[in-house]
């Protein structure tokens, strides 16, 4: 009877999603062409945000890394297209991808140290390195030291593919260059999201959940968890580097306080995450929306919104551990990410299992 | 030589102070293994109600800490009990994030209160006053003060853990919750009582840190990182342990700062860090985590 079973990881909600996902990028894709520029410019911040999002919630939600220092990389990859572009006179795309290989790289003597700490001492151990490349990056005067540094316009305004983009669309330097960097942003966000699902849904992602949900029982069934753990933190590096590169591109304005701020790239992005969901896809996109209107709505309150925030986050952790979506996903069992792979034999009978 | 010797011993004396900001660390660490991302904000936080309490009734710094011990072992009982204790089980996300999310709290909570203002608790004459060790060195009263305060809260410390009811209750509780709760301990009433001494303690050390600079509330994280440095230096679960990682930290920054007064902080961090990779359970380490 071997021949009539199969294994099945899509359920016929998530490919209906998925139709519906591509429906909503290709709108996103050609946003530019009819969207207002202020539009654009609030979505390549969004974009961004749900990019470190997703990142952070593969970290923290799946591998137990929960990182309070991912401004490290952020700032880094800020720092390091700074050096590129201005110092050695690259292209600014060349600089986000040697931004993002050689945050990765960085990763590594990163992880030597901070993987010596478990848990929660692993948090603020993240921490205090994101500091020592802050203070570190502050004495490199010509880079502008702790004052920080501008983008000279010949790099902001002579990104490769600029030129084509003012011709094609027939719009002004400034415009072209915000089209470019959200098209940059939303390829950086949805390869994002489809690298996290690819990943979980591969070998690594299962030894990933297994040790997510018991680190002693995946390591005796063989899974090395150091190795895993490692992959994923460096992998999570490299994107969190360009993102960076990609975000100081945009700003064209670089500081060791705004590049490494604890707040902006980490306390952010783990309020998106925490509010929408730790630990499933769909968390941070429900998560980024409802930041994304708060922020909007509520900004201008300064120091009451961060309170707000706060304390949200407080409540949601209290009482709806899983999140915004995981409250919702528990109650309708609704998944628009399947990890599960279910056993389907002939007849239709479903039988599910991990 | 005088100068390294002077700067040296400035160095140990500012441990004296990094060892006060670690000890309440340390403390809810070994009981409940609660990492507190708060922490830094919460010293702030006990500067700001020492602040308040000796504008409004006209005292000195002293007697305002006299009156701020008790409210702020109330806070922390309290703090415990409705928020973080139902925080605490086998998940480590849930009390890092709430305690993250307190730190903002705190922070923007003091900004709205006090605005972002520089502050300083004055000590009166005591500020510069100074003793002389040797003919060309001198050391402040104050930051003496602060060490012999740090030593004295160790003393305390370890006689509440191994000499009184209370102190039992908090070991037994830190060896093994559940069969400390067999033996009918009321864990979570634990767990506040010690986030009260924590609070105490901490009440302490923001004597220290608004005497010594100025303060704002932006200040509290990188207390928290200096604190948390000092408690994994000295190793998990030892009191003089902490002390030991608080001066290692100080004289660091001294001597940092000695060579290039930009490198204070991150010489710190850096001693932090090649302990870390040498020791990684730290020098004198006593619980597991």
């Amino acid at each position: 009877m071997r021949g009539h079973y199969r294994i099945e990881i899509a359920t016929a909600i998530s490919r209906y999603v998925a139709l519906a996902g591509a429906a909503l990028v290709a709108v996103l894709v050609f946003l530019p062409l009819f969207g207002s520029r202020a539009l654009m410019q609030e979505l390549i911040f969004v974009f961004y945000m749900l990019a470190l999002a997703q990142l952070w919630n593969l970290l923290a939600g799946y591998a137990g890394l929960v990182s309070v220092g991912q401004q490290a990389f952020v700032g880094l990859g800020g720092y390091l297209l700074f050096a590129f572009t201005v110092l050695v006179g690259f292209d600014a795309l060349v600089a986000i991808v040697l931004a993002g290989l050689i945050a990765g790289a960085f990763a590594f003597p990163t992880a030597l140290v901070v993987f010596r700490l478990r848990g929660a001492y692993f948090a603020i151990g993240t921490w205090v390195v994101a500091e020592v490349f802050r203070l570190v990056l502050a004495q490199v005067k010509e880079l502008g030291g702790g004052t920080g540094t501008s983008l000279p316009v010949a790099v902001t305004n002579g990104v490769a593919g600029m030129e084509w983009i003012k011709t094609f669309f027939d719009v002004r330097t400034a415009v072209a260059r915000d089209m470019l960097i959200y098209w940059l942003a939303l390829a950086l966000a949805i390869g994002t999201i489809l690298g996290v699902y690819y990943v979980l849904r591969s070998r690594r992602g299962l030894a990933l959940a297994a040790i997510r949900d018991s680190e002693l029982a995946a390591e005796s069934v063989g899974v090395d968890s150091y190795r895993a753990k490692l992959w994923v933190y460096a992998v999570t590096a490299a994107m969190t580097g360009m993102i960076g590169a990609l975000i100081y591109l945009q700003k064209a304005r670089i500081s060791p306080d705004a590049a490494f701020s604890v707040l902006d790239w980490t306390a952010y992005v783990i309020f998106v995450v925490v509010i929408g969901g730790i630990g499933t896809i769909e968390g941070p996109i429900v998560g980024i929306v409802i930041f994304w209107l708060l922020q909007s709505y509520l900004a201008d309150f300064g120091s009451w919104y961060l309170i707000l925030l706060g304390a949200l986050a407080i409540g949601i952790m209290l009482f709806a551990p899983r999140g915004i979506w995981g409250f919702f996903a528990d109650r309708y069992k609704i998944v628009l990410f399947p990890l599960q792979r279910r056993l389907i034999d002939a007849g239709g009978e479903k039988k599910s299992g991990t | 030589m005088l100068a390294l010797l002077d700067t040296v011993i400035q160095g140990v004396l500012l441990g004296g102070l990094y060892a006060l900001f670690a000890l309440g660390l340390s403390l809810i660490f070994g009981i409940m293994r609660l990492v507190n991302l708060a922490h830094g904000d919460l010293i702030v936080l006990a500067a700001f109600v020492i602040f308040a309490l000796a504008k409004a009734l006209g005292l000195n710094s002293f007697g305002a800490l006299v009156l701020a011990a008790p409210v702020l072992f109330g806070f922390g009982y309290a703090l415990q009990h409705f928020v973080l204790n139902r925080t605490l089980g086998r998940d480590i996300l849930p009390p890092l994030l709430v305690t993250f999310g307190l730190s903002i709290i705190i922070q923007n909570g003091l900004l709205e209160a006090f605005s972002a203002d520089t502050k300083r608790l004055s000590a009166g004459a005591l500020e510069t006053a100074s003793v002389s060790l040797l003919p060309g060195l001198a050391v402040g009263v104050m930051p003496l003060l602060t060490l012999a305060s740090a030593v004295g809260v160790i003393f305390a410390l370890n006689y509440l853990f191994y000499r009184t009811p209370i102190g039992r209750a908090f070991r037994a509780t830190s060896d093994d919750p559940e069969i400390a709760q067999l033996m009918g301990i009321d864990n979570r009433r634990i767990f506040a009582l010690a986030m009260a001494v924590a609070m105490v303690v901490t009440a302490i050390a923001a004597l220290y840190l608004g005497t010594r600079a100025n303060f704002d509330p932006s200040i509290g994280p990188a207390r928290l990182l200096y604190a948390f440095e000092a408690v994994i230096i000295g190793g998990l679960g030892s009191f003089w342990g902490t002390l030991a990682g608080g001066i290692i930290i100080g004289v660091a920054q001294t001597v940092g700062a000695h060579i290039n007064a930009e490198w204070q902080i991150l010489a710190g961090h850096l001693a932090f860090l090649a302990v870390l990779v040498l020791r990684p359970r730290g020098l004198f380490p006593r619980a597991v985590d």
